[in-house]
């Protein structure tokens, strides 16, 4: 009689993959993106990412606008930090242009890029905390990342979307007692994040969470062009920041941290020793940094002096020109990259020789490595998925542009 | 180090290069679209290129000029850390080229942006698709003939999202919804 009862129990239970629909606007994912996910039981067997809920059209908006007006759209690329984002664009129309800026603007953005990348990079840990169930950590980072935007908005005069850089240089030169600030915040940060570092990287539910879920091997991991933390957790000491220094990068000290294993816990804890890297930077800059103009000296680019506009004929037709024609930009093409906040942030930019560009194209590193995410997710637990979205760090402004 | 890399691709694939230069520090070869594919493999498994990175694929349209399209593969190589920009063009009332995505991950994903933004066919592709625009959508957008302000016919329901809808509707039919200004 036992038998009976055993016997159906040994076979094979009959078993259907089963089809699920995660998102676009999932509680627990940060992000509007679209998984279609092929579950047996609990694990991934098949991931189909669906991504373009915030797509708004940038390239076009870009191609209708001058040049300078294409910056606050590049503010909305990936809002986290939209500081280096700015300066990537600059930097593009510069090398169009021939143009060198003063070497006090490098430093300034180099400093004011740093700063943006504080603030993505502790986004980014601190939200990955919450959604495993740590709402202190979260608290925490958030609280440095205010920190960070208090710094950001005396500068820049607004917080989120600043439109700081310009074509030539930035909008203003930092305010005097900047670094007087920065010292002050900078404890607070540093407090903050060890903090975090004592809730988190040796917690044994964060680690159980973060070990060895969402792993990708260094080969795939560039066959599929992860950049940024992502890649280096990975092991591949890439960052455009060392191997091909711009702005004032190459006159600083610092170091790339890498991983290893390529999963969770590396990402988490590459983000977290960037942002050591980060201060570093921006002390180094602050110590050293030169005076003088933060602008260009050439009028077919930089706004005359407002005091000139208002007394001058020629500052007002220059400026005149400026905002109603636009700058003048040599016919021509580019491709140039800089080392956003996710990893490679690049800008394909077509020129014909108007005030409006011809192409604007921003190879941002959330739309590719959405493209292969689901190496990420197959072949693990769908609880993995909430961690290792976020330690991928997928923004839907720069995603879909 | 510049000039090495054209050089190269020049002396290998002669009749597919139909042009060269190193403007802005950017290398760039264009080449007939039949040369792609053997060139991209080449630059990606030659010792003395090792592009292993595909950093970005992206299409211009040239609106005025023929041939009317071009699309621009951008290569790096993480070891010796040089890189190149490859582009073909391609004529507007045939706007097909070999896909690379069996070279490379990305590539698959990033040829489906271009497809969806400019029309073009990658060849071969295993799974073509609208990737940011949704499947109704009709035109491609950053083609310069699609004027920025035209707008898209409205698309019917798919016949599962329409069963949700309409079961919803039933369920709550008799009950007002409540704060609604309409019930006065």
């Amino acid at each position: 009689m036992a038998t009976d009862i055993i016997e159906p129990i040994n076979q094979d239970i009959h078993s259907e993959p089963m089809v699920l629909q995660m998102g676009p606007s999932h509680p627990a994912t940060h992000g509007t993106v679209r998984f279609t996910l092929t579950l047996d039981g609990e694990t991934v067997i098949k991931c189909d990412t669906d991504v373009g809920y915030l797509h708004r059209g940038f390239e076009k908006e870009s191609e209708n606008s001058t040049w300078t007006q294409v910056f606050p759209y590049t503010d909305r690329l990936n809002y986290l930090s939209p500081l280096l984002c700015n300066f990537g664009y600059s930097l593009a129309v510069e090398k169009l242009l021939g143009l060198e800026v003063p070497p006090r603007c490098n430093y300034i953005r180099t400093i004011m890029g740093e700063v943006s990348r504080l603030s993505d990079h502790l986004t980014c840990v601190g939200a990955g905390a919450l959604e495993l169930g740590a709402m202190t950590a979260f608290l925490y980072a958030i609280e440095a990342r205010e920190a960070v935007w208090d710094l950001i908005e005396e500068v820049t005069g607004a917080r989120l979307t600043v439109s700081y850089g310009r074509i030539g240089g930035v909008k203003d030169d930092l305010t005097d007692d900047f670094a007087e600030n920065w010292k002050i915040h900078r404890e607070r940060i540093l407090e903050l994040h060890e903090k975090i570092d004592k809730l988190c990287t040796r917690n044994r539910i964060f680690m159980d969470r973060m070990e060895g879920t969402g792993v990708i091997t260094p080969e795939a991991a560039i066959s599929y062009g992860y950049t940024g933390p992502c890649l280096r957790s990975a092991g591949v000491a890439y960052d455009v920041r060392k191997d091909h220094p711009y702005f004032a990068y190459g006159e600083v000290d610092f170091d790339v941290p890498v991983g290893s294993h390529g999963d969770n816990y590396d990402r988490y804890l590459v983000r977290m020793e960037e942002i050591l890297q980060s201060i570093r930077i921006i002390d180094q800059c602050l110590a050293n940094i030169p005076d003088g103009p933060v602008n260009c000296d050439d009028p077919r680019v930089v706004l005359p002096e407002k005091q000139k506009v208002y007394n001058t004929i020629e500052s007002m037709i220059a400026h005149f020109k400026i905002i109603f024609e636009g700058i003048q930009v040599p016919p021509g093409e580019i491709y140039s990259y800089t080392e956003g906040a996710n990893g490679e942030f690049g800008y394909y930019i077509v020129s014909n020789g108007t005030g409006k560009p011809w192409k604007i194209h921003a190879r941002t590193p959330s739309f590719v490595m959405m493209g292969g995410i689901h190496k990420l997710f197959e072949g693990g637990l769908l609880a993995d998925i909430i961690p290792t979205f976020d330690t991928i760090n997928m923004i839907g402004g720069a995603c879909d542009r | 180090m510049a000039k090495k890399l054209i050089d190269l691709v020049t002396k290998k694939f002669g009749d597919a290069v139909l042009d060269s230069h190193s403007r802005l520090g950017n290398d760039t070869v264009v080449v007939d679209r039949g040369g792609l594919r053997e060139l991209a493999e080449y630059l990606r498994d030659d010792e003395a290129t090792q592009m292993n990175m595909l950093r970005d694929i992206t299409a211009v349209d040239y609106m005025n000029r023929s041939p009317r399209f071009e699309v621009v593969y951008v290569f790096y190589s993480l070891q010796l850390k040089h890189q190149l920009l490859v582009r073909v063009p391609l004529d507007a009332n045939d706007a097909q080229v070999a896909s690379l995505a069996t070279l490379w991950g990305c590539a698959g994903w990033l040829e489906r942006e271009v497809y969806d933004m400019y029309g073009v066919i990658f060849t071969d592709h295993p799974d073509l698709r609208r990737v940011l625009l949704y499947d109704e959508f009709e035109g491609y957008p950053l083609r310069k003939d699609y004027h920025q302000q035209h707008s898209q016919p409205r698309t019917e329901l798919l016949a599962r999202e329409r069963d949700s809808v309409e079961e919803f509707m039933e369920y709550v039919k008799d009950e007002p919804a409540t704060g609604s200004r309409s019930q006065e």
